[in-house]
């Protein structure tokens, strides 16, 4: 690595900025779109500006229930982002010991982030399914289905989200100093004292991380819903049959408001990332200062 | 933990290997052995050789989408990765261009599918654009619903998870290697193909069984993108859950599931994916 820039850089800086032209050039396309004037189509060039499209999707004209999928969405999101991080932080503190059947649910782990969703989906509709006939020839009568956002929509999102939760946390604990575990041990502090003044403090972090995968990847999730959700649909799945039907930009003003509530959750995590950070360098270290 | 994926992801999967060797009429699963699901699946196959039937054509067209993908996908990936691990110098800048790319991904798959359509529609920009400088003279309609639209969706959502796992790898590499190189006279291309590429095969493998594993079973790019249109792997387990052919849709999964297992252990023997993280 010379001091002076080649040549090869300024190729590879031009390839990745066109890289980011084409991640975000679309999805600012469609934003454009979506403010589309009143008699605008579903494409460029812009019949005036508005926000026609928008009251669209709030009054429900012409579309299904906006409202209430984004409702479901944002609850079943906030739930898959707790269960996230409480299941991922109390799995990553337990691989740090090993434990039987460790390895195991290791694989588990990655296999389920990598099977492809369409059979994790259909799997567990088949589940509920048999469940369901089971409980109606055991005699209850009025029995309709177990499945719904909250079972089986709740299971299917978390088999997608856990994976990527337990993979931050053993990022995590494979740079984590275990001396400062026993420091806290030899000082006297109980295993939950521990916890909670030592290790949570320095994974906060990557734990508000773990919370943003958890509701990010919910709030967006499509294939493993699709089949397993109920009778319900999340606003992905709403957005997807909107596709084939719709021919009007409130598709887009409905995308930018999806995209609207991903980007401010984006950004509230990252504000807590690095406000919690310049907190860590703040009080982390003393060394230097001499004694107190 | 292992009780959630024991009870949404291993026992569903049971499920699906039992159901498969159910038997089914036009509206329910019937719980008798049957090889049904099966043999209507490749209903046609002997009968109509030599031709390929409709079967083992979906799957070759899932496969061929999948190799595209996956070799466009490697290359971007990989030149994003080497970019942002040997030529960004400073840490932060590093983080901020990471994020940059990683913000996509926690947005929502179908928008940025939808994202598409006023580019490449018929009258997109693309087309625009082309008949503006006159180099075509009629809107070009292979652009949009069409395998090219669904690469080029494949490409846009999942690049990402190729310059993670890489990315990852190359940060870990000694520099001191690549000096060492360069001190014995190594051009940067010795150096890469030398060097660097195998010291960042686990990433590259690990991408791969991602990128891989997510277009073979992908039933949602290929439909919003394909204008469900064209078939697919995942796209024949839909239909045939569409139709509440249960046993018929679960006999698909074991056939998608398998491929893929085939697929995902010859990769695996490649780099131990615990050692990586």
């Amino acid at each position: 690595m010379g001091e002076k820039r080649s040549r090869s850089f300024y190729v590879l800086a031009a390839f990745f900025g066109a890289y980011v032209l084409f991640l975000y050039g679309p999805m600012i396309a469609i934003y454009i779109l979506s403010f589309q004037g009143p008699d605008g189509g579903l494409t460029f060039p812009m019949n005036g500006v508005s926000l026609v499209w928008f009251g669209k999707v709030f009054s429900g004209s012409g579309i299904v229930d906006i409202g209430a999928a984004f409702k479901r969405s944002l609850e079943l999101g906030l739930v898959v982002m707790v269960l996230t991080v409480v299941l991922s932080v109390s799995a990553g503190m337990a691989f740090r010991k090993s434990f039987r059947g460790a390895t195991f649910l290791f694989y588990v782990a990655i296999a389920s982030l990598i099977m492809p969703s369409i059979i994790t989906s259909l799997g567990i509709a088949l589940e509920f399914r048999l469940l369901d006939d089971f409980i109606i020839k055991s005699g209850a009568d009025n029995w309709t289905t177990a499945m719904g956002l909250f079972t089986s929509g709740l299971g299917a999102h978390l088999t997608w989200t856990l994976p990527f939760g337990l993979l931050i946390m053993f990022a995590i604990f494979n740079r984590f100093d275990g001396r400062l575990e026993e420091a806290a041990r030899d000082l006297g502090a109980t295993p939950w004292q521990t916890f909670r003044h030592v290790v949570l403090p320095i994974i906060l972090p990557s734990v508000v991380g773990i919370g943003l995968f958890g509701f990010t990847l919910s709030w967006d999730e499509l294939a493993r819903s699709s089949q397993a959700i109920g009778s319900v649909n999340t606003l992905p799945l709403e957005l997807q049959g909107l596709t084939t039907t719709v021919t009007k930009p409130d598709i887009y003003a409905l995308g930018t408001l999806t995209s609207g509530v991903s980007f401010l959750v984006i950004f509230a995590a990252l504000v807590v990332i690095l406000a919690l950070q310049a907190r860590q360098r703040r009080h982390g270290s003393d060394a230097g200062k001499g004694m107190v | 933990m292992m009780l959630i994926f024991t009870l949404f992801f291993l026992l569903p999967l049971l499920f699906v290997t039992i159901v498969s060797a159910w038997d089914y009429n036009e509206y329910e699963m019937i719980p008798a052995f049957s090889l049904r699901g099966y043999t209507d699946t490749f209903e046609g196959c002997i009968a109509g050789l030599p031709d390929l039937c409709t079967i083992l054509k979906t799957y070759l067209k899932t496969l061929k989408l999948c190799l595209l993908t996956w070799s466009l996908t490697l290359l971007i990936g990989f030149t994003v990765a080497y970019f942002l691990a040997f030529h960004v110098r400073s840490k932060t800048w590093q983080i901020v261009l990471t994020l940059l790319c990683t913000i996509p991904f926690w947005t929502s798959n179908v928008i940025r599918m939808i994202a598409w359509i006023p580019l490449l529609g018929r009258n997109g920009l693309v087309n625009k654009g082309l008949e503006g400088i006159g180099l075509i003279q009629q809107p070009v309609e292979w652009l949009l619903f069409s395998e090219f639209s669904v690469v080029l969706a494949l490409v846009h959502l999942f690049t990402f998870f190729m310059v993670v796992p890489i990315f990852n790898s190359m940060i870990r590499i000694d520099k001191r290697l690549i000096e060492a190189a360069y001190d014995a006279g190594a051009t940067g291309w010795q150096t890469l193909v030398n060097i660097i590429i195998p010291l960042a095969k686990p990433g590259i493998v690990i991408g791969s069984i991602f990128v891989i594993t997510i277009v073979m079973g992908d039933f949602v790019t290929v439909g919003v993108m394909g204008g469900e249109q064209i078939a697919s792997a995942g796209k024949i387990i839909e239909t045939r859950l569409s139709a509440l052919q249960f046993p018929a849709a679960a006999a698909n999964a074991v056939i998608l599931l398998g491929i893929t297992i085939l697929i995902i252990s010859s990769l695996t023997r490649i780099v131990d994916i615990r050692k990586e993280l």
